[in-house]
């Protein structure tokens, strides 16, 4: 018996309009909402619509024994609720089935927690307030964007109070080992590493309609016997994908929404069970640590190449991530509002010369040329308000004080209410 | 295999990139074994490279039969081509073009450029092929551009071996579209006698196929490639406080001068450090500094002349940009050029060379805005410059005339099979 663990990434970028040099310091709107507005309408009605009412279908037929978890980006989230709120109503009344869980991650769809750790903490807490406040349900396991992990990564995680964060099966980090077992961090037991399995999520996400695949056609039934014939020994299958492979990458024609309806019937019938990562984690022990020296990710080459691979994005990401002390400082909403959105990774990935998928650029030069004239922008507004004449070093010093004074008025206040309580008992 | 080649032009004395492809095309084909070129120019200086093929100098071939003494031949014309061959060729002579005039040897006078009398030269250079086509051995025959394909297929009709023209460019390009009706029933003509057609560029095959009926299957492009600098190590980019942007072709209509003026004026408008650099000549040159002078930036916008030889890669190594706005290109070996040098390059759309170059920016020749932007991208942004810098240079260093070379072959095989 097996248990199956599906979890499905929701993510679609912002698309930064055309900006050109001369509206750098004129105007600080970036974004091309046309565009924005018809992908994500586009992106509901061929796949998250149909497919949110097919799991909500399947939980309901099977009673409530199948399940599956979601991470949905912050920026995702913004984006529906401005242009689709009925699928955030679909995933609460998901939410209130008790089969579906919500994972964690950082607000942007960002680098952040390879570039700078404060602005990693401060958007995984932001994307957590985020999901309660929409669904109602605080998460528990963290998935980074993009499946990002190395041991220093799974550090921060910890800290921040999960026990539970998944990873992409990569081979320099996994050897030998199946990923169909719970492991744990390299020098932290307590933090539980899922692996996901690559091939079969593949199957599904990729390969499903792909007529030349000597598997094809796949069917429900076929799909879990492959499960079935994995070693006995083998508890846990976790199969992660992006959720447009239902119904846009997968087109609805191809069959794959009766597939995915058929899975719990066959899977149940050759005695597995669906179950969320939270879950399992209880369930199982660890059987062994893993450990990644250097950060690993679920695109490309399994590395960050694809978004810090050439100069151009160096260039762009060091820029960006320079000013991130100085943003923290700020008060103004709008600024931190782009700044977050400045981070999503697929700005990045647009402007690789191998690998930029999805990008509505002719070239990755036009797109690292509109990102900068963006970026300048956006500097010279941090700039207006903290000035890069002030060193790094010195700002760091000043804000130490800051933060020190502040404590220590805290702790005097503390001290300052305890007393008082004193004194009001002994009167 | 033997190609009997005519061209109009062959380095060192070039008018334009013609004679600049002719060259590198028959170096990269004579590293082919058994591949022997024999090349016709009108006018051959004496100075050509001839370590790799043979060139024949039309206005030293005789069309009409004078009888002259051996030490006399050698007197006029030993210094470019052996007495022996004078007479050899002179056997050669089948028809009579005494209506041409022609002097004491029996030879016509050509000029080798682009005379007033254009249309007359390139019929008499049809006689000279004649008298070739019936002395030489070869087994197919390759004219380079509309001047020579009346030749070649004179020489078609005599020898019956197959023709192959090489489109370097049409009327269409040259005239923005309002091209002279002799100039393309010279075209047409010798598409039309052509066994095969090699264009320069998908862009150039579209217009032959679309504007000169030819079909589809008979057209097949062979892009350009570039010479390697041998002395590439020789140009240093001085530093400097401003930053150079660079157009460098004749100022013409076809070249899209007035969008790289306004571009210019974009980039002026915000930043200052940039200076503009209109390199040659043209019929437009004037109205060019009269426009720059009415958008208020004649102080950073210069005119250096026509640039040959060596200026010209030292000037496109000193530059931080090199633009070509062409309306339409049929490849445009600039860029190539520039990259060569580590310059990066910004292209329209409409130029060829815009099919196999990716290190590049591409804008449409009218977009004023996008190449302006490009071009403060490139001077303001390190990365960008960098990237385009190196990776171009390596992207350049893989295209070469060996491999066009092979295409080439590859349709010469075609042709004598079908033959």
């Amino acid at each position: 018996m097996k248990n199956i663990c599906f979890y499905f990434e929701i993510h679609q970028p912002l698309r930064l309009r055309r900006y050109r040099f001369f509206e750098i310091g004129q105007d600080h709107y970036y974004f091309d909402d046309f565009q924005t507005e018809d992908r994500i309408r586009g992106m509901v009605e061929q796949a998250y619509l149909p497919a949110i009412r097919t799991i909500a279908e399947m939980i309901r037929s099977s009673n409530g024994k199948f399940k599956c978890s979601f991470s949905i980006s912050g920026v995702a989230m913004e984006q529906l609720e401005q242009y689709a709120p009925e699928v955030i109503d679909g995933f609460r009344d998901l939410a209130k089935t008790g089969s579906v869980e919500f994972l964690a991650e950082p607000y942007a769809h960002s680098l952040a927690s390879v570039y700078n750790r404060s602005e990693f903490e401060q958007q995984v807490k932001l994307h957590s307030k985020k999901i309660e406040a929409l669904f109602e349900k605080k998460p528990t396991v963290f998935r980074n964007s993009e499946l990002i992990y190395s041991d220093e990564i799974g550090e921060i995680v910890s800290a921040l109070g999960f026990k539970t964060m998944l990873i992409e099966e990569v081979k320099y980090v996994m050897g030998w080992k199946s990923p169909n077992f719970v492991y744990n961090h390299s020098y932290i037991p307590k933090l539980k590493l899922l692996v996901r399995n690559n091939k079969l999520s593949d199957d599904i996400a990729f390969r499903f309609s792909d007529h030349s695949w000597s598997d094809f056609p796949l069917s429900a039934e076929k799909f879990i016997r492959w499960i079935s014939e994995l070693p006995k020994s083998d508890p846990v299958v976790n199969l992660w994908m992006g959720f447009e492979a239902f119904g846009f990458y997968q087109r609805a024609e191809s069959g794959i929404f009766e597939f995915l309806k058929a899975l719990p019937y066959h899977a149940m019938e050759q005695g597995h069970s669906f179950a969320l990562p939270s879950e399992i984690t209880k369930k199982f022990d660890s059987v062994d640590s893993l450990t990644s020296p250097y950060p690993n990710s679920w695109s490309g080459e399994k590395d960050l190449s694809v978004w810090n691979g050439n100069d151009l994005q160096q260039e762009a990401l060091n820029k960006l991530y320079a000013v991130s002390e100085r943003v923290h400082l700020c008060k103004d909403a709008p600024l931190k509002n782009d700044w977050l959105k400045l981070q999503t990774t697929d700005n990045f990935r647009y402007m690789s010369h191998f690998d930029a998928f999805g990008t509505h650029y002719t070239s990755p030069y036009e797109a690292f040329t509109n990102y900068m004239n963006v970026l300048a922008d956006f500097l010279d507004r941090v700039d207006a308000q903290y000035p890069t004449t002030i060193e790094n070093e010195e700002l760091n010093e000043l804000l130490k004080t800051i933060i020190s004074q502040e404590n220590e008025i805290a702790t005097l206040e503390e001290e300052l209410k305890k007393a008082r309580a004193r004194k009001k008992k002994e009167e | 295999m033997k190609a009997l080649m005519f061209g109009w032009e062959f380095p060192p004395h070039i008018l334009g990139g013609l004679g600049t492809a002719s060259y590198g095309l028959t170096r990269g084909m004579s590293e082919q074994p058994d591949m022997e070129i024999t090349f016709v120019i009108p006018k051959p200086h004496g100075d050509e490279d001839q370590s790799f093929l043979k060139i024949i100098g039309a206005c030293n071939v005789p069309v009409v039969w004078k009888e002259n003494s051996w030490e006399h031949v050698n007197n006029r014309i030993g210094k470019i081509m052996h007495p022996d061959e004078y007479f050899w060729l002179r056997n050669g002579i089948k028809y009579d073009f005494r209506r041409i005039y022609t002097n004491d040897l029996g030879c016509i006078g050509f000029s080798g450029k682009y005379p007033d009398n254009l249309i007359e030269e390139i019929s008499n250079y049809e006689a000279v092929a004649s008298v070739l086509a019936h002395q030489l051995d070869f087994d197919v025959i390759h004219s380079h551009d509309w001047l020579t394909y009346p030749a070649g297929r004179f020489a078609k009709q005599i020898s019956g071996k197959p023709l192959v023209i090489h489109v370097h460019a049409t009327d269409f390009d040259r005239s923005r579209g309002k091209v002279n009706p002799t100039v393309y029933k010279i075209e047409k003509d010798g598409m039309d006698a052509a066994d095969h057609i090699i264009t320069v560029s998908d862009l150039t095959r579209r217009t032959v196929i679309e504007k000169y009926h030819q079909h589809p299957n008979k057209v097949t492009t062979v892009h350009n490639a570039v010479e390697p600098l041998p002395d590439v190590d020789s140009f240093v980019k001085t530093p400097r406080k401003d930053k150079i942007v660079t157009f460098l072709g004749r100022i013409t209509m076809q070249k899209g001068p007035e969008y790289f003026v306004e571009a210019a004026a974009r980039v002026l408008s915000k930043t200052k450090n940039v200076r503009f650099v209109m390199a040659g000549s043209g019929d437009m040159m004037n109205a060019m500094i009269d426009l720059a002078a009415k958008r208020g930036i004649a102080d950073r916008f210069h005119f250096p002349g026509f640039l040959r030889g060596r200026d010209v890669n030292e000037m496109l190594a000193q530059s931080d940009v090199y633009i070509m706005p062409s309306v339409s290109e049929p490849f445009g070996i600039s860029p190539l050029e520039a990259m060569q040098v580590g310059t990066p390059s910004i292209i329209s759309y409409q130029s060829g060379c815009a099919e196999i170059l990716t290190h590049v920016v591409k804008t449409d020749y009218w977009d004023i805005d996008a190449m302006a932007d490009a071009i403060y991208g490139i001077v303001t942004y390190p990365a960008m410059y960098k990237s385009m810098k190196e990776l171009g240079l390596e992207e350049v260093n893989n295209i070469k005339w060996y491999d066009a070379g092979l295409k080439v072959r590859a349709i010469y095989d075609k042709v004598i099979r079908k033959h």
